[in-house]
């Protein structure tokens, strides 16, 4: 590989939300530490995929990065500048290269807007792109990349199905022509049947528009379909980076092996001999964080330095990628 | 309750089976040519129109589908949960250890359901009661059917948590169900399934809400307990990694009918209806990188208007002309297996 262009680089991310007690006088008594120092870097036209549970952060982080919430500390550069210290054009110039696909295509759509006016309501802040009486072509144009029917313009929200919905979604994203689209699990609200139909479209957008994508979700087989490297978080700390490869087939991590040991595969011949590693016990309290290693409660590798020394994101002895256990080492969990 | 306990309930219902008892091949529930009907503003939606399926004892039996494909439907009619109206029943029979459910009388069916067949739901938080505490819930059954004392039901919802994996369940049980996390609010949902000690357990998509990791255990649980209790175990899914993992047969829906049933080695390897053969190739994989994923064109049908002909005729690569016309009964073929495609021999070339 030649090297990259680098789009978006995340240096030290943290976000906590106060937790306040009092109906009147407020006092906050301690922090979801949501996210907590995360780094990565995003390349022009990869799909950087960002696995976890419930409660890891990673819809948090798709909020900062789209600048939604204020970060706590740390410092997102599109191109090498902050976001976070742009104000007015600069900040609308941003808003314009960074767009985001929802997991709910039944909430994140005005029910009483058409879908004329959803996907071209991008084009009311920034004229720029599409003056005034071309935007119904536009939206047609735009309909009809995502594979709707563009004679659909006037239609609402709850005539379409679920995959629909998510194309509307897709095409609004699109209407600025984006550099970058944090898609916060475009897929898991859809039927089987229909993902597949999803993700095939996002993966030829990416390809016919050179669209870098953020892709968050929850189910390790749809997030290794579409990536080109994976992050895996836990807690609010990006505990392995690596490839997709890396991360599926040379995971080093503990957690990340205990995810890939549980996600039921889909063929029966290969279940008498899985290895299978079973966490015990849930995720801790995000405001409470285990001291040293976040994983140690539920690691059965845990000693001593786990719970004294927080370890890493580094690239370990012996390894290839980054992973941030003291204990790190490389195995297959996947079967055959 | 001046009910008497356990003991001899137990032993009129086994003597009331009819046919030859003792076998073990002998399904435990039958539900057969199921039909069910909604009434809503747009029609009349046909839901179910004509479900069979059966579980042994020791058996799981995966009942696949997507949304709207009626496998939930099924469940709620066999426990007797489903809201009439807008529903109606308009044919086919339930049967638990040959007995008909739909035309015995209310006492006698609530019996049966309660006693032998349980259920657990997907959303654990929403099915519990959240003013009472865990412990209670579990043991409000014991209570009303079994006429055990208070102190009595408490010690045995702690048991049942406890078996459940539950850590300190002696303090857990006086928790509220929001005091639960996912994992531990099935887990008590399970406990409260087993309460009564049915020999069927229908779970409706139990570890949906989960994560991957509880999920796992979760079930990891169910398989232990089916495999000590030796219980039939009908799980609602539309995971086919989940069905690929633990089921012993499969009965795949679509649009309100069983399209293909069969045991999960060769319907895996070997699908005998179109879509149980696009469905696997729709799903990414984890343990490949594919390029392209082949994804079924076009939509489920909607309920009120069911395609004529075979129902997935307008999304299937392999139609013909006839499609369009027959609507295909799901035939026997051979190794035990059913299909209802016209030309289910021809996928077995293919």
């Amino acid at each position: 590989m030649n090297t990259p262009e680098q789009i978006l680089e995340v240096d030290g991310l943290v976000k906590h939300f106060p937790v306040k007690i009092g109906a009147v006088i407020k006092r906050t008594v301690g922090h979801v530490r949501a996210v907590d120092g995360v780094s990565f870097t995003l390349n022009k036209g990869e799909t950087l995929g960002i696995v976890g549970e419930s409660g890891c952060g990673k819809s948090t982080l798709a909020q900062v990065l789209m600048r939604l919430e204020p970060p706590t500390a740390g410092a997102v550069r599109f191109h090498g500048e902050d976001i976070f210290t742009k104000r007015g054009a600069a900040l609308k110039a941003l808003r314009r290269q960074v767009q985001i696909v929802l997991q709910d295509p039944y909430t994140s759509l005005n029910p009483r807007m058409t879908v004329a006016d959803i996907v071209g309501e991008p084009f009311e802040i920034h004229p720029e792109v599409a003056p005034k009486g071309d935007r119904r072509r536009k939206v047609q144009e735009l309909l009809d990349v995502v594979g709707l029917n563009p004679d659909f313009v006037n239609r609402y929200p709850h005539q379409f199905s679920g995959g629909q919905r998510q194309r509307i979604g897709i095409a609004r994203a699109l209407a600025l022509r984006p550099e970058v689209i944090i898609c916060d699990e475009p897929v898991s609200a859809l039927d089987v049947s229909i993902q597949a139909q999803v993700m095939n479209l996002l993966g030829e957008l990416q390809r016919e528009f050179g669209l870098s994508y953020i892709f968050i979700a929850h189910d390790l087989s749809v997030v290794r379909h579409l990536s080109d490297r994976v992050g895996v978080m836990y807690l609010g700390k990006m505990v392995e980076l690596g490839t997709e490869a890396e991360i599926y087939t040379r995971a080093a991590h503990p957690y990340t092996q205990a995810l890939l040991s549980a996600v039921p595969v889909p063929d029966p011949s290969v279940r008498e001999g899985r290895s299978r590693i079973r966490l015990t016990g849930d995720v801790p309290s995000p405001v409470d964080p285990p001291s040293g290693c976040r994983f140690r409660t539920r690691c059965w590798k845990a000693t001593e330095i786990c719970s004294t020394e927080e370890p890493e994101l580094t690239v370990r002895s012996g390894g290839h990628h980054l992973s941030g256990c003291h204990h790190a080492h490389e195995e297959n969990l996947l079967p055959g | 309750m001046s009910t008497p306990p356990a003991g001899p309930l137990v032993n009129t219902e086994t003597s009331a089976a009819p046919g030859p008892t003792g076998l073990a091949d002998a399904p435990l529930l039958e539900v057969e040519d199921l039909r069910v009907e909604f009434h809503t503003r747009d029609g009349v939606a046909s839901v179910l129109n004509g479900v069979s399926y059966h579980v042994r004892a020791g058996e799981t039996l995966a009942v696949l589908g997507e949304s709207g494909s009626g496998k939930s439907v099924t469940a709620n009619t066999v426990m007797g949960i489903l809201p009439v109206p807008p529903a109606r029943i308009t044919g086919g029979a339930i049967r638990y250890r040959g007995e008909e459910l739909l035309t015995a009388d209310e006492e006698r069916r609530r019996e049966l359901r309660g006693e032998h067949v349980a259920m657990i739901f997907q959303d654990a938080l929403s099915a519990l009661n959240p003013v009472f505490t865990v412990g209670f819930q579990i043991g409000e059954q014991l209570r009303t059917r079994r006429g055990m004392s208070r102190r009595d039901a408490r010690a045995r919802a702690v048991e049942l948590l406890d078996m459940v994996g539950i850590p300190g369940a002696k303090q857990r049980v006086t928790s509220f169900p929001h005091e639960f996390s996912g994992g531990m609010r099935q887990r008590a949902m399970i406990a409260m399934s087993l309460a009564l000690d049915p020999d069927v357990l229908i779970a409706d998509e139990p570890t949906t809400a989960l994560d991957v990791t509880v999920q796992a255990q979760i079930m990891d649980l169910l398989a232990d307990i089916q495999r000590e209790r030796e219980m039939g175990l009908i799980l609602i899914t539309h995971d086919l990694g989940v069905v690929a993992e633990v089921a012993d047969r499969i009965a795949v829906m679509y649009a309100g009918r069983i399209v293909e049933q069969g045991d999960v080695h060769q319907l895996f390897a070997e699908p005998r209806h179109p879509y149980t053969e696009a469905l696997l190739a729709s799903i990414p994989r984890l343990d490949s990188k594919g390029t392209e994923l082949q994804a079924i064109r076009g939509l489920p049908p909607t309920l009120t208007r069911i395609p004529s002909g075979c129902p997935f005729h307008p999304r299937c690569p392999r139609v013909r002309d006839v499609c369009r016309e027959t609507d295909p009964p799901l035939l026997a073929l051979p190794g035990g297996r059913a299909s209802a495609c016209l030309f289910a021999e021809e996928l077995a070339q293919s």
